[in-house]
């Protein structure tokens, strides 16, 4: 935690409601986002419960698993869930527009631009909690090595239509939701807490309920009194008023409700197997029906108050106006997302089990410049962010106090003006060191060059004023200008040159698919959809998972 | 439950398929036992001390049998401030040179050969104090040796087929000798508690009980939260301190010697400490920039719109967060501070009024 952000949570001690640790909004929110709240089984190890899925915030959709350990009620949850969600994904994957892309020629080897198509917007899924992705993520590894009937007609247990479609659009999304700036896949919680600082500690924060109460309490409550309303609450059967955010659901909650229904629902199932004639059959299927309906209704009421939750909390972040350089990460999460929807519409097996090492190395590489882009961008959109860099001596805000024009030394003189500024910030300027501002939303650069008797630093522009002997106009500061500067710079893109995957060292295991080892993966993350998979992938990568009896996903 | 449906199914047949994954995983010289052939030692005895010293013997015993040995639940005792606590791993194995293996069995699924680090991690501290108890026993035992690497067996991706991986608990060894070693010893922590206090949860009324559990210190961190089952009322003592800790661990290194957020903020706003003690320097001039950000924002156009957040500025008016920023000023004196949020809420005149009185921060809550 920052200085700035410690004081801000102390100020929401103080004043008993959250303070703000930024002035805009640093993630899209889409005007129709897929929210999705999954419930998982205690005691299962993740085996699906319940959820609550859809972008109308009066009329979620509601699936549920009578008992988790019916492989074929699991089954049909998920085939459930592939229909609420992939029609929602198909919708953002046919509106596209031209764009354009550089790729290597496949015959001279150059980069070449081509126009591709690019979706239009991207749909974007809103779970709950941190939890909530990783849950996504397991989801999606569960579900895309699964076979159809349709693909093999001997698969033991073939998984409902669309179902591997649907794990493989949420690995996908999970492997997104890793790229530090990207909003294909949000959790509420970090939404808020990027935004907010509550005054308890980051644990507590993950409890949406609670953070939400800091943030925009109920009625006349400070927020630290409905956070702990939130908390701690229990109406007079002993359950939750605020029941967790999930996936895993609370044990009073499992023992008290949850399970009796479940015996119930088991004992109406048997009682329906064993009768005999149809009269009684008739009675016994209505027994049944009835208490698979006392599980729906559970689980819809101990979904529904997160469910609310998450509405409210993008109620809350569309209040703050979106930050200048959003849309600009936006783009890259609509490159990701069509890049993904050609590999699918081209035929490409799902994502193998392990990434080879150039694409991990790739994954990697596009994750720390989008960490240091994300970086820059905020604390150019937002002078709270900012000001954290200003505190840690990395950015200053000045007022030109002096402009002296000067040339480079060389056979065409280009303008290098010196510019003397005033400061009160303590930026860790020394010998060269670069610094950058905005102009007209282009990085310029200049160099530091002294400082003065009084201690004014002295710059020198370097770029971006034309390529005439006379600056071009408005691209050198004048006398009394405020500029922010930046030691740091704007636009962090590309990294380390990797090879292609065909040409992986033996140190790192080799190409990919010779000794069965994975096969190439989808790079991700770098904004512009990459290639193919290259070649299709071995059986160990991709083939189907063994199934037993007693799997639980 | 799944949990131990699936520790009763890796340890069939006399550990076969458990003692199959221990040799594929640590490797070794020997060949895994057939089906029947490692001793299965019944460990059961009268209470705690009697199981401790049956599985004692039992160790010795495997150890000089040169052969294969499983222990399904033995039962170790370690010393803990002083006093002897009794632990149970999953199993432990004795192989035929000797060497003692902790076995830990957990429900958590292994997928594509990875678990959640988090609960890996849980798992090895758990195996470390089994091995550190381990230790203990195999200094009286000759030819015994206790492997600092632990196998974890889980089921492998969704099925309850089990796999395994071998995890080096060597760090996790150390910071639990030295914690072992730091612990105040309980007669000492009972010398500092009132005479004739007692935590007997028969005996005592709710009110007792509770003034007894005030009466020991504390060191309450939001940690506990998941880990004890007095952190609400810890956490609830250490919020009417006004403990900087309630809000994390971490929190404590950057403010030097306050240990209270009014104390914090205080120093923060000018009110109190020494501007030539860098962390309270550091602290003003936080404050100073968070305040002056907070109201250059406010005054900056199109800011205070609220509403659709597609209205903000688009890719031109990107800039207008630094000049916001800018529009601040260079100087930050006399900065006011006013809300960027302006949705009015109820409370909000109430909350301002529990402030501690400084300034910039009351002024922080007054809405625009
Ligand atoms: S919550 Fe538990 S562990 Fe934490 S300080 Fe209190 S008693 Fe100790």
């Amino acid at each position: 935690m920052s200085l700035i952000s410690t004081l801000a949570r102390m100020e929401a001690v103080a004043s008993g409601s959250a303070q703000p640790l930024a002035t805009v909004r640093h993630r899209r929110i889409s005007d129709r986002p897929l929210v999705l709240v999954p419930l998982t089984t205690a005691g299962e190890a993740g085996a699906p419960l319940g959820a609550l899925v859809g972008t109308e915030r009066d009329a979620p959709r509601l699936l549920t698993v009578a008992q988790p350990r019916d492989r074929d009620l699991r089954f049909a949850f998920l085939g459930e869930l592939a229909e609420a969600v992939l029609p929602y994904l198909d919708e953002y994957a046919d509106a596209v527009e031209p764009a354009e892309r550089s790729e290597a020629d496949p015959e001279t080897g150059k980069r070449v631009k081509v126009t591709v198509e690019l979706c239009a917007d991207a749909p974007q899924i809103v779970v709950p909690s941190r939890p909530g992705i990783d849950f996504v993520r397991l989801l999606g590894r569960s579900m895309r090595f699964r076979r159809t009937a349709e693909e093999d007609p001997d698969a033991a247990y073939p998984a409902p239509p669309r179902v591997p479609l649907l794990g493989r659009w949420l690995t996908h999304y999970g492997e997104r939701a890793r790229v530090p700036g990207s909003s294909l896949l949000l959790a509420a919680t970090d939404l808020l807490n990027r935004h907010w600082a509550t005054g308890q500690s980051s644990l507590e924060d993950q409890h949406l309920g609670a953070l939400l109460a800091w943030i925009d309490p109920p009625g006349s409550l400070s927020g630290a009194d409905a956070a702990l309303h939130a908390e701690l609450d229990r109406d007079p059967a002993g359950q939750l008023v605020c029941p967790p955010a999930g996936p895993a659901t609370d044990p009073a909650f499992d023992n008290k409700l949850l399970a009796p229904a479940v015996e119930a629902y088991d004992r109406a199932r048997q009682a329906l197997a064993a009768a005999e004639d149809g009269p009684r059959a008739e009675e016994r299927l209505a027994r049944l029906t009835a208490a698979e309906h006392a599980i729906r209704a559970l689980l819809a009421d101990v979904m529904r108050p997160t469910w609310d939750s998450v509405w409210h909390a993008l109620d809350l972040l569309r209040e703050l106006p979106e930050g200048g350089r959003v849309a600009d990460r936006w783009t890259r999460d609509r490159w990701s997302f069509t890049g993904h929807r050609d590999r699918v519409r081209a035929g490409e097996p799902p994502q193998p089990r392990h990434d080879d090492a150039v694409t991990a190395a790739q994954k990697l590489a596009s994750r720390e410049s989008a960490q240091g882009q994300l970086e820059a961008q905020e604390a150019l959109d937002d002078p709270l962010v900012l000001a954290g860099r200003r505190l840690s001596g990395e950015a200053f805000l000045s007022e030109v106090t002096e402009v002296v024009m000067a040339y480079s030394e060389s056979r065409r003189p280009s303008p290098r003006p010196l510019v003397t500024v005033r400061t009160d910030d303590r930026p860790q300027l020394g010998e060269g060191v670069k610094v950058y501002r905005s102009l007209d939303g282009k990085p310029q650069s200049a160099e530091f060059v002294r400082y003065e008797e009084d201690g004014s630093p002295v710059l020198r522009l370097t770029d971006r004023m034309g390529r005439a002997k006379d600056p071009a106009p408005g691209s050198v500061p004048e006398k009394g200008d405020r500029i922010a500067w930046t030691l740091f710079e704007h636009d962090q893109r590309g990294g380390p040159k990797l090879p292609d995957p065909e040409d992986t060292p033996w140190t790192h295991g080799g190409p990919p698919g010779a000794d069965g080892t994975p096969g190439v993966g989808a790079p991700d993350g770098s904004g512009a959809a990459r290639g193919s998979y290259g070649r299709t992938g071995t059986d160990a990568a991709v083939g189907p998972d063994p199934m037993t009896e007693e799997d639980f996903l | 439950m799944r949990g131990n449906a699936f520790e009763a199914k890796v340890k069939a047949d006399g550990g076969t398929e458990l003692l199959r994954l221990l040799v594929e995983r640590l490797g070794g010289t020997e060949p895994p036992p057939g089906p029947g052939a490692a001793a299965t030692p019944d460990l059961s005895a009268s209470g705690p001390e009697g199981r401790v010293a049956r599985t004692a013997l039992a160790l010795r015993e495997a150890t000089g049998s040169g052969g294969w040995t499983l222990l399904d639940h033995p039962l170790l005792a370690l010393e803990v401030a002083g006093s002897p606590a009794y632990l149970e791993p999953d199993a432990v194995v004795v192989r035929p040179d000797g060497r003692w293996t902790v076995v830990e069995i957990k429900s958590f699924p292994m997928i594509d050969g990875s678990a959640d680090p988090s609960k890996v991690g849980a798992a090895a501290r758990q195996a470390a104090v089994y091995v550190l108890a381990l230790e203990r026993v195999a200094a009286r035992t000759a030819g015994a040796e206790v492997a600092d690497r632990v196998l974890l067996v889980c089921p492998r991706d969704f099925s309850n087929l089990p796999t395994a991986s071998v995890v080096d608990v060597r760090k996790q060894l150390s910071v639990t000798r030295r914690q072992l070693a730091r612990l105040t010893r309980i007669e000492d922590i009972a010398d500092t508690v009132p005479e004739g206090t007692t935590f007997d949860l028969e005996h005592c009324s709710g009110d007792e009980l509770t003034a007894a559990v005030d009466s020991v210190p504390a060191s309450y961190a939001p940690e506990c939260l998941a880990a004890c089952e007095l952190a609400f009322h810890c956490r609830a003592r250490s919020r009417e301190a006004d403990a900087v800790e309630a809000l994390g661990r971490g929190v404590r290194g950057e403010l030097g010697g306050l240990t209270t957020v009014a104390s914090v903020l205080a120093a923060a706003h000018g009110e109190s400490g020494d501007p030539r003690d860098p962390t309270v320097a550091a602290l003003r001039r936080a404050a100073e920039l968070r305040a002056e950000a907070l109201a250059s924002a406010a005054a900056a156009p199109g800011r205070t719109g609220g509403g659709d957040g597609r209205d903000g500025p688009g890719p031109a008016g990107s800039l207008s967060a630094c000049e916001a920023a800018s529009t601040g000023g260079t100087s930050s004196s006399g900065a006011t501070t006013t809300s960027t949020r302006t949705r009015s809420r109820a409370g909000t005149g109430e909350a301002a009024a529990t402030g501690h009185g400084h300034g910039r921060s009351a002024s922080a809550r007054t809405e625009s």
